[in-house]
């Protein structure tokens, strides 16, 4: 096995009565592609909103392996989060929608060209180091807006995209924050099968060519069965499974949660069908 | 035109024509007069109500009829113009300047005239200095008029008690007043829309109830008055100056008039005006302009990619401020007199609407917003009464022609043509 990313250790998030993750362990390794998947409720969002510094957990320990070494997600907040190399996206898109594609792209690196600008000083009177800087940060947005088809809509405003553009803008911007980890909410949710299957491409690329380890939770079992290296099952704020593919697909905890307690006979012939071609493939 | 069509007109006219029954019967319909034992009775004018309600029955009519439902909506036309107007905003702000340099020496330029274009200005600079609070950070401020009371204040007191002269006292002005935004900004800026408009409301208030009360400072309701009126950097405007000291007019060996200082407070207030605009030009365009607007349309999404949103509106509500207090002394140099009757709620209402007007973001919109507020009761002087009613009236109608104000248009403050330009 590869060195560790991300290592969740007893992850318990309380909200009053309602207990939405409950003890949490697993891994995520660098050079994985790792699906949280689980019923609606099971507690999935809660999970990225925690290492994201959205939620405090109530209890455990998140340890990331940032860029600069190891850090502990749960002390900080959110905002300092994206700097240590872990990104996010949203499951209800958030774009800034009055704001051009590139623009979005240049807002992501903005920590550093804050730097570059002197806090505001220096780029006011119009520094070369500042001009510079902001070139290249043009530049990063070009080369992601290329590896995810949207070069020909940079000055077009992002609230302007169809739905399917908005949602590789959204991994753009979060990839032009520099990240090693980048985690995804759904990423597929509402997009067509094409779509799909040039999102799990982009993913794959990400993992291979540009060394970004990827953390994505989705319903599509069919793009996760395919791009998944390790998959992390929960149910009611539980992990009830966790391994590669081939072993979540026939484990019978898993079935029972998607499915219920049913029979395999029983089944309604249409998830029948869905499950045999997740399985089969 | 079809008949057909007449039915539901008439319908519409009738319900119109309901309502205002119902609105005049208490207004116009009944009147309370001293009975013959002094106590009051009601008098009842009814055909009052009904002349009333014919009036609206056929007014209503009338309209919609003319109208056929064409206008009194978002006009497309007026967007493109929009567009036009904010592409080409380099060529309408250098003309616009050219006009406001040359105007106190255009043939119709009178005291009058000047005096109301210093008014323009101050508020242009005023609405500027709130764009980025409201327009970029999208952070609703109702109290911004504190900030501007704090500038002339600061200006009055530094002048009474350090004998500091304008451009001495402009910077600290500026500081103060930063200050009292970044003061008030800290526990506020946690609250999000309406609470926060609440609170700057009340932070507004709070600055023009010390002012009255804290006596020993401020001079209370009685306010300060002999403010240090401006010199030409050190040559002041008077008939006969001090012993050992040159004035304007002898300077430069013209006939002393009066005006000499009004058109020295016109270019003053025009120069920090120009300078405000610059510096929101810039800073639009700087890191923490994008972040701003960011932040405006969506925190969560800037605090995950990173953007402290603290700091970031922190920084929008002091420079916002310092702006306000910059104006400020202005506006106390220009009176040579203020009190806490200047900085009341209307204040901050009348710079709001100016912005809001303008098109949230927009530089030339601003100065549109500005003179059409401005001038609006300055034109309806003559008709007194009516001045407020003409004023609503024509927000009313504003607001419903451009909805999101007058120039509504948003330029991209970088495009990928323009790199890709610029590296051929």
């Amino acid at each position: 096995m590869s060195r560790p990313i991300l290592e969740v250790l007893h992850l318990t998030m309380r909200f009053g009565g309602l207990v939405a993750v409950d003890d949490l362990t697993f891994t995520a390794y660098a050079e994985d592609v790792t699906a949280i998947i689980g019923p609606n409720g099971a507690g999935k969002t809660t999970v990225f909103n925690c290492l994201t510094g959205f939620y405090r957990p109530t209890a455990g320990q998140l340890t990331f392996h940032g860029h600069e070494g190891p850090v502990l997600l749960e002390r900080l907040e959110g905002f300092r989060v994206p700097r240590h190399g872990l990104a996010r996206t949203f499951q209800n898109i958030r774009l800034f929608g009055g704001m051009s594609v590139l623009e979005n792209l240049v807002v992501a690196q903005h920590n550093e060209l804050m730097r570059a600008s002197g806090y505001t000083i220096l780029g006011l009177f119009g520094a070369a180091s500042y001009r510079r800087a902001e070139a290249e940060a043009v530049e990063r947005a070009r080369f992601w807006l290329e590896r995810t088809g949207l070069i020909e809509r940079a000055d077009q405003p992002a609230g302007s995209l169809p739905y399917g553009e908005q949602r590789k803008l959204e991994i753009a911007r979060a990839l032009c924050t520099g990240p090693k980890l980048l985690c995804l909410d759904e990423p597929a949710a509402g997009l067509n099968p094409r779509e799909t299957a040039e999102l799990g491409e982009l993913l794959l690329g990400l993992r291979d060519r540009h060394g970004v380890a990827v953390l994505l939770i989705e319903h599509d079992m069919s793009l996760v069965m395919r791009i998944a290296d390790h998959i992390v099952v929960l149910d009611y704020g539980r992990k009830i499974a966790d391994g590669p593919p081939e072993r979540i697909k026939r484990d019978p905890a898993v079935i029972k949660a998607y499915l219920g307690e049913t029979e395999e006979e029983e089944l309604p012939p249409e998830v029948a069908a869905d499950l045999a071609a997740s399985g089969g493939g | 035109m079809a008949v057909g069509e007449l039915g539901p007109r008439v319908k519409d006219a009738g319900l119109a024509a309901l309502v205002a029954t119902a609105l005049l019967l208490p207004i116009l319909g009944m009147e309370t007069v001293p009975g013959p034992d002094g106590r009051l009775t009601l008098d009842f004018h009814l055909h009052l109500v009904a002349i009333g309600a014919l009036l609206v029955f056929a007014g209503r009519l009338a309209l919609s009829l003319l109208l056929h439902g064409r206008a009194l909506r978002p006009s497309g036309r007026a967007g493109a113009v929009a567009e036009f107007v904010s592409r080409h905003g380099t060529w309408f702000g250098l003309a616009g300047i050219a006009f406001a340099l040359a105007l106190p020496f255009l043939p119709f330029a009178s005291r009058y005239t000047i005096d109301v274009a210093t008014t323009i200005v101050i508020y242009v600079m005023l609405g500027w200095g709130l764009n980025i609070v409201v327009g970029l950070a999208g952070l609703l401020d109702l109290g911004y008029v504190a900030f501007y009371a704090v500038g002339a204040y600061s200006y009055a007191l530094f002048a009474q008690w350090f004998g500091l002269g304008f451009w001495a006292c402009l910077p600290i002005a500026g500081l103060l007043a930063a200050t009292a935004g970044v003061l008030l900004g800290f526990p506020v800026l946690r609250l999000r829309g309406d609470y926060l408009a609440i609170v700057t409301l009340g932070f507004g208030e709070i600055i023009r109830l010390v002012l009255i009360n804290w006596h020993e400072v401020t001079g209370g309701p009685n306010g300060i008055a002999d403010i240090p009126r401006p010199s030409f950097f050190g040559f002041p405007f008077t008939r006969s100056p001090a012993e050992g000291e040159t004035a304007f007019h002898e300077l430069f060996g013209l006939e002393f008039s009066t005006l000499h200082r009004v058109i020295f407070l016109y270019y003053l207030a025009l120069a920090l005006a120009l300078i405000t605009n610059l510096f929101v030009l810039r800073i639009r365009k700087l890191p923490i302009g994008r972040a701003w607007e960011a932040l405006r349309e969506d925190e969560i999404a800037c605090k995950a990619l990173g953007i402290n949103p603290t700091n970031t509106k922190l920084t929008a509500f002091a420079l916002g401020a310092m702006f306000g207090g910059f104006a400020g002394s202005f506006f106390a140099t220009r009176q040579g007199f203020i009190s806490p009757e200047s900085f009341t709620f209307i204040e901050s209402a009348i710079i709001l609407a100016i912005v809001v007007l303008g098109g949230m973001g927009s530089q030339i919109g601003v100065v549109l917003a500005a003179a059409v507020i401005v001038l609006l009761p300055e034109i309806g002087r003559e008709f007194e009464t009516y001045r407020m009613l003409i004023f609503g009236a024509a927000m009313v109608l504003i607001m419903i022609w451009r909805p999101r104000g007058l120039l509504a248009h948003r330029e991209p403050t970088l495009t990928l043509a323009a790199a890709r330009g610029g590296r051929r």
